[in-house]
């Protein structure tokens, strides 16, 4: 039988490793899952990690895609990963990208049809605060009360989903859209509005945020105590407390940073890819970017590239949609077995798996 | 708006029909959880069991099969946590929402053609005259048969973990799984058959939830039913009869929203539909406030990793 013995230090080998691993494991799982669905898997992988790439006829449109599309998970991701480390789980990143959107937006709405360049970085700030905000529910209730911020952070996107119901049938649905519960369209409102900044490159403002915020996340989490501090309390929760970290604070800063940094993704999304406020708009990335998150291995580079990863499956598994009329949630199938694999192959890092001997008693 | 529609018999009757697929998956996790391990994905291993309850009892015809297969389906999905969180050692709370976000996609793929159709009727208790006693009759006697047999189901989990050895060693592992594995316990088979109860009762609290409650499949139909579950075991203190209090005080609040929706109560939908919700947060923050109680109650090993290291 295996055995699994603990190596004396992690390896930094199998650190990078891992995460290759994964995916590749995935890949092959995903294709016997499409092998059972009845397509030819290697279409069907080609379809989803090259096509939306390199295909003459489609990547025109999809390469663009790649960035609108990884800049909200990696911007999320970034803000949970602080939090993962300190084993404050915050999962309700999805109703703050959700609040950030309305309380964004609106704040743009009301300026509506005034046109200034002050307009959209108040918007931006409104769509922070408003994340920040929704995200310290949680962390109020869980340092006063000691109330659990799983299953507060999660609860909240539920009342985040039904509060945008009640917004875009209520003050901020659009006074020219023929009562459809959507919010004024922003690509008609200049001021407001997140387009792309080079034609046909997916490149808007939330892009360059999640850059800036790729390195400021990485120069906190390497260079800065606080991000000593949160490794500390994730490591050793007593260890951190002996060495002068308040317990409390760490649960603020790291819920309010992940709920500031997904109430901005929300905002730069409402204005430029979704366009609009609607019952539609939640499309699950506070859920991605938790795979983003693991998939990166809570390290600031890491989240970039498996943000751009995880956008390549979304893109790629629309085009598997069209092309060979897989249903929708194959894709979504797809990225939960490959947060089953990141974490199964995480045991690499700290354990070897040994052959046992026949031990004599 | 008109309350005198609203029967209070009626409405008690309907808040026990709501009320029972959380109360099922909620002492399936209370198991789990006291075993020591904590399974984040009631959600996803929810809505398995409610596609594949619902594939075979439309299939076969039988809504018995249907909550059989919802048993093994939640089980079954539910050996994957299992196998990561026991064997190879990852964190409980990431593998739990893994399982999540795995079983509700795995679940639309597998209902994608199932949307829109009606499951075979469900029977209900019927005695002669008993049934038809005016107040009592609908009250206790004319339920569907899954409404006794989730109450039998409470009975059950609380004789095993305070009346048998069995229970006793399974509370064990859970409080302190060093001292178990000393004692010659084998702590990892105890949590993975644990874990596996949970799925079974997950599932079949979601195949009620297909076949009885809605009756229909549509994709994510749970809407976070699974994690009001989670919720519901720290609101029971981990005592499995205050399961049943808890989930008929969250069904009494849906089934109470929904008749206000309906009546036309002079408050917007949205604002109602997160009632549920709410009610779930202040509940838990009112449970959690006591940080002694919570602790005295909490299984002390509850979401360590356990690895025998000879």
């Amino acid at each position: 039988m295996f055995k699994l013995e603990r190596r004396p230090s992690p390896s930094n080998a199998m650190v990078v490793l891992t995460p290759v691993l994964a995916v590749v494991l995935t890949m092959i799982a995903g294709g016997i899952l499409f092998a059972i669905l009845g397509k030819n898997p290697f279409e069907a992988i080609r379809i989803i990690f090259w096509d939306p790439l390199f295909n003459e006829v489609v990547a025109s449109y999809t390469r663009p895609q790649l960035l609108v599309k990884a800049a909200p998970l990696i911007t999320i991701a970034l803000g949970l990963s602080f939090g993962y480390r300190a084993n404050i789980w915050n999962i309700g990143a999805e109703g703050q990208f959700i609040m950030g959107a309305i309380a964004g937006g609106a704040v743009g709405l009301a300026f509506y049809p005034t046109e200034s360049v002050l307009i959209f970085p108040l918007m931006v700030l409104a769509g922070a605060i408003g994340g920040f905000l929704w995200a310290m529910i949680p962390a109020f209730l869980k340092i006063k009360f000691n109330a659990n911020e799983i299953l507060v952070s999660l609860m909240l996107v539920y009342v985040a989903i039904n509060f945008l119901g009640a917004m875009v049938t209520g003050p901020l649905r659009s006074p020219v859209g023929m009562n459809f519960p959507v919010s004024r369209n922003f690509n008609e409102y200049p001021s407001a509005y997140n387009g792309e900044l080079v034609a046909n490159t997916g490149l808007h403002m939330g892009v360059l945020v999640t850059l800036a915020a790729v390195i400021v996340a990485y120069i906190l989490l390497k260079h800065h105590i606080f991000g000593f501090q949160v490794r500390t309390a994730g490591q050793s929760p007593r260890a951190a407390k002996f060495s002068g970290v308040n317990p409390n604070i760490t649960v603020a800063i790291c819920l309010g940073i992940s709920g500031g940094l997904a109430g901005m993704a929300g905002l730069f999304e409402v204005t430029g890819p979704a366009g609009k406020l609607s019952t539609n708009f939640p499309l699950g990335y506070g859920f991605t970017a938790i795979i983003v998150a693991f998939l990166g291995r809570l390290n600031p580079i890491g989240i970039m590239l498996a943000g751009l990863l995880m956008a390549l499956t979304y893109i790629g598994g629309e085009l598997a949609q069209f092309q060979l009329s897989v249903p929708a949630a194959s894709i979504q199938v797809f990225q939960g077995m490959l947060l089953f694999f990141m974490l199964a192959v995480d045991i690499l890092v700290n354990f070897r798996i040994r052959l046992a001997k026949k031990e004599v008693a | 708006m008109d309350f005198s529609a609203l029967s209070p018999v009626a409405l008690i009757v309907s808040l026990m029909v709501a009320a029972t697929p959380i109360l099922i998956a909620a002492i399936g996790e209370l198991v789990v959880e006291k075993s020591g391990v904590l399974n984040l994905g009631v959600e996803g291993m929810m809505i398995i069991g409610a596609i594949c309850g619902f594939i075979v009892a439309v299939e076969t015809g039988s809504p018995w099969l249907g909550f059989l297969a919802a048993m093994a389906g939640g089980a079954a999905i539910s050996f994957i946590f299992a196998v990561l969180t026991q064997y190879m050692l990852t964190n409980q709370v990431a593998t739990g929402l893994a399982l999540t976000m795995f079983g509700l996609g795995l679940a639309a793929l597998m209902g994608h053609s199932y949307a829109g159709i009606k499951p075979p009727k469900f029977g209900t208790l019927d005695i002669p005259f008993i049934s038809d006693i005016p107040v009592i009759g609908p009250l206790i006697f004319s339920h569907d048969y899954m409404i006794y047999i989730s109450l039998m189901i409470v009975a059950g989990v609380w004789y095993f973990l305070t009346r048998t050895r069995g229970g006793l060693v399974l509370r064990a592992a859970g409080e302190n799984h060093d001292a178990a594995h000393a004692l010659g316990y084998k702590v990892i088979r105890i949590r993975i058959m644990a874990i596996m109860f949970g799925g079974a009762m997950a599932g079949l609290g979601g195949a009620y939830l297909s076949l009885v409650r809605v009756p229909q499949w549509t994709e994510g139909m749970t809407a976070g039913a699974g994690w009001i579950a989670l919720a519901l075991v720290v609101f029971a203190s981990w005592k499995p009869w205050r399961i049943i209090l808890g989930a008929y005080l969250f069904g009494g609040i849906t089934v109470l929203q929904l008749n206000l929706q309906a009546a036309g109560a002079n408050i917007p939908v949205a604002y109602l539909s997160m009632t549920p919700y709410l009610v779930t947060i202040i509940v838990l923050v009112i449970m959690s406030a006591d940080k002694k109680r919570t602790s005295l109650n909490a299984p002390a090993c509850l979401g360590r990793i356990f690895h025998a290291s000879s």
